[in-house]
């Protein structure tokens, strides 16, 4: 028999019960909550009047409604401040820990569970957000689920779950200048398409991926689910370990070093055989720019707007075709020349301070350009924006000319006032740009933080590995 | 929850010609504010179905339609069936996509393919998820369009959809899954029947790695 991959591992260590099938119920470490997908859940517990299973094993903020500005004068929307209340009130009953609106620790859900210790390795990670795939990046089984799930998960501490099948993507060799985490991962959805993930857990390995910090396998990570898997994953290493030392719930003392011993074992096995291998080679990735409405739609920042005309595939290139008119492009534009007149640095892909250090490398001693209307800023955390502050990027990013924001979701999704109109072009370090994303009629261009910080210095797309030499 | 059972459904046919609509199509996030589970139905597809910019709280019944959007067609109105291209579903894993189409009235989505999560929590609240094979799903769009009136059958039980021509497409589906959706079941409640498993499996991992049951809140 061939060795287990990471997957397999933790999968075997969380089955209670067979069901003979096809699926398991699988028992949940860690759930994470927040106000959207959360309500409901506590409404259905409430209405069967069930109580928790596991009261600490769960952990709550609010981020996607929250407003980025002026906090102490609470949410001026009555829906987003009734949903958020509603978190609270939930919490308070059931006896969950929750970082509030104005705790220094609040931030986007798949932020804090890491920056917390709150996601270790071997855990089973669950939250009723897609983007739940983040967390994986520590040798975890982490996904998302949805409202019933999360019901399911606050009473019973497991789900039912069908097994996935097995993909390594591998990124080998050495990115070069320039290119992010993010680049790696638009440049893999580009490749394998964002239904390509379906149907897989995936784990990302290589040379290229071990080189990353914990920052940026979480951004590759997060991004898993725009390729179509639930999941992803990277196996344990001296990175994952020393990230954790001494976060707040990391564990302590004795349980440390078993914790540690324990992590070790969570890779996958060098013989463990994939139901699928995708390749790619990290010096050919070029700093990447999506162009239309689906993260697959992405090209090298050199390159230009595809011709639909092109396409082989009917149904592609209509999808193709709608994707321009919507983006307001035309075939054959050189990326360069699109110039986007809104900024955002921000989301659970690229809010962390390593990016926020990357952007305002790029800013220092430059400002924005004339036709860019508004940027921002949303740092992924409270303590990320604290951080910032000290060591000097908020000042860095103000004297650009952007705005310094409070942590949440933000224009990511524009469930709070930050969004885009109709029409406005952005560039964005978020995960989405799916029509209406960031607003209605708003247009997306996923990139880098260092990316869309050239665009805002440049007023365009530009080459970032230009500015830099 | 429990859920109305699912055995036969023999409905029209509505056909959404677009590949990877994604959750945000399905219901735009200005909705998804509410903390109930119904009412989504008349901002499903709010983008493409009316003209104005929807908003929470409107009276949808005096909102601007968007002639050329398919659902507002006057030959699809109480359709129980939505056919759909591929990846249908993609993107979030917000269960509003579902309580949407549900509240709207779909029993049945068939589809090349689905986004994973999404066709987990359709099946999860009383909507039937079917893929079938892309040349399949070609016909059945061909003969919805030219045909007033389309309906198909669906055996949930025998696993087959048939047309009104007498072809039968059989599909899959996980036994689990079928059960649930057959029987209309509340899944937390079969799954505290086994109770018992849970608690001698937390049992055995507090003795492997027991810092996994250490208190989170430590204020
Ligand atoms: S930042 Fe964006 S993608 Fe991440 S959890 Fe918030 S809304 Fe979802």
């Amino acid at each position: 028999m061939g060795g287990q991959t990471l997957y397999d591992k933790l999968w075997d260590a969380h089955v209670v019960r067979d069901n003979g099938d096809g699926t398991a119920l699988l028992y949940i470490d860690r759930q994470l909550v927040h106000e959207v997908t959360s309500p409901q859940a506590f409404e259905g517990l409430r209405l069967a009047d069930r109580p928790l299973w596991r009261v600490a094993a769960n952990l709550a903020v609010v981020d996607h409604n929250v407003p980025t500005t002026d906090r102490d004068q609470g949410i001026a929307d009555p829906i987003s401040a009734l949903q958020v209340d509603t978190l609270t009130k939930n919490c308070q009953a059931y006896g969950i820990t929750q970082f509030g609106l104005l705790d220094r620790r609040q931030g986007i859900v798949h932020i804090i569970g890491p920056e917390q210790g709150a996601t270790q390795p071997g855990m089973t990670v669950v939250c009723g957000d897609s983007h739940t795939s983040t967390h994986g990046a520590f040798g975890a089984l982490a996904f998302g689920i949805g409202t019933s799930e999360v019901e399911h998960a606050l009473a019973t501490q497991t789900v039912v779950q069908a097994r996935s099948k097995r993909m390594l993507v591998r990124v080998d060799g050495k990115t070069g200048p320039g290119v992010t985490a993010k680049d790696i991962m638009l440049a893999i959805i580009g490749k394998i398409g964002t239904a390509g993930g379906t149907g897989y857990a995936v784990e990302y390995g290589g040379e290229a991926i071990r080189a990353l910090p914990m920052s940026g396998r979480m951004t590759i990570c997060n991004m898993s689910i725009e390729a179509g898997a639930r999941c992803g994953m990277v196996g344990v290493d001296e990175t994952t370990i020393e990230y954790l030392r001494d976060r707040p719930y990391a564990p302590k003392g004795e349980h440390w070093d078993q914790a540690v011993d324990y992590w070790r074992s969570l890779v996958s096995d060098t013989d463990a055989e994939f139901d699928r291998v995708v390749t790619l080679d990290a010096a050919t990735i070029k700093p990447q720019v999506s162009w239309g409405t689906s993260p697959e739609m992405v090209v090298d920042v050199d390159g230009v707007v595809p011709d639909p005309a092109a396409e082989p595939d009917e149904t592609k290139r209509a999808g193709m075709q709608r994707a321009l008119e919507y983006m307001g492009l035309t075939p054959g534009t050189r990326i360069r020349d699109i110039a986007p007149e809104k900024i955002f640095i921000g989301s659970c892909t690229n809010s962390r301070i390593e990016d926020l250090r990357a952007a305002a490398q790029v800013l220092r001693g430059k400002h924005i350009a004339k036709g860019i209307r508004e940027a921002m800023v949303v740092p992924g955390s409270g303590l990320i924006k604290w951080q910032a502050e000290k060591e000097g990027l908020a000042q860095v990013f103000k004297e650009a000319g952007f705005e310094w924001r409070d942590a949440g979701c933000s224009m990511c999704l524009g469930m709070n006032p930050d969004r885009l109109s109709p029409g406005e072009r952005c560039a964005s370090t978020s995960n989405r740009n799916f029509e209406g994303r960031q607003g209605a009629g708003g247009r997306t261009h996923l990139v880098s933080p260092e990316m869309a910080a050239a665009a805002a210095v440049a007023g365009h797309f530009v080459d970032v590995r230009e500015l830099e030499s | 929850m429990s859920m109305e059972p699912i055995r036969q459904v023999d409905g029209l046919v509505a056909p959404l010609d677009r590949s990877n609509v994604d959750t945000d199509a399905i219901i735009p996030k200005q909705f998804l504010k509410s903390i109930h589970r119904t009412g989504f139905g008349p901002n499903l597809f709010d983008e493409l179905r009316y003209l104005d910019a929807g908003e929470p709280g409107q009276d949808c019944a005096k909102r601007p339609l968007n002639p050329d959007f398919v659902l507002n067609q006057p030959r699809y109105q109480g359709a129980t069936i939505l056919l759909a291209r591929e990846n249908f579903g993609c993107g979030s894993s917000r269960e509003h996509a579902p309580w949407a189409l549900a509240d709207y009235g779909f029993r049945v989505l068939i589809a090349p393919s689905f986004a994973d999560i999404f066709y987990n929590n359709c099946s999860k609240n009383g909507i039937l998820p079917i893929s079938l094979n892309a040349q399949i799903v070609d016909a059945l769009f061909a003969a919805t369009q030219s045909t007033e009136g389309y309906r198909l059958h669906v055996d949930l039980a025998k696993q087959v959809v048939s047309t009104p021509d007498g072809s039968e497409y059989p599909f899959d589906i996980d036994p689990h899954r079928k059960h649930m959706l057959l029987e209309g079941l509340d899944e937390i409640g079969l799954t505290l029947g086994h109770a018992d498993a849970i608690r001698a499996y937390e049992q055995q991992r507090r003795q492997v790695t027991p810092w996994l049951f250490e208190d989170l809140d430590m204020a």
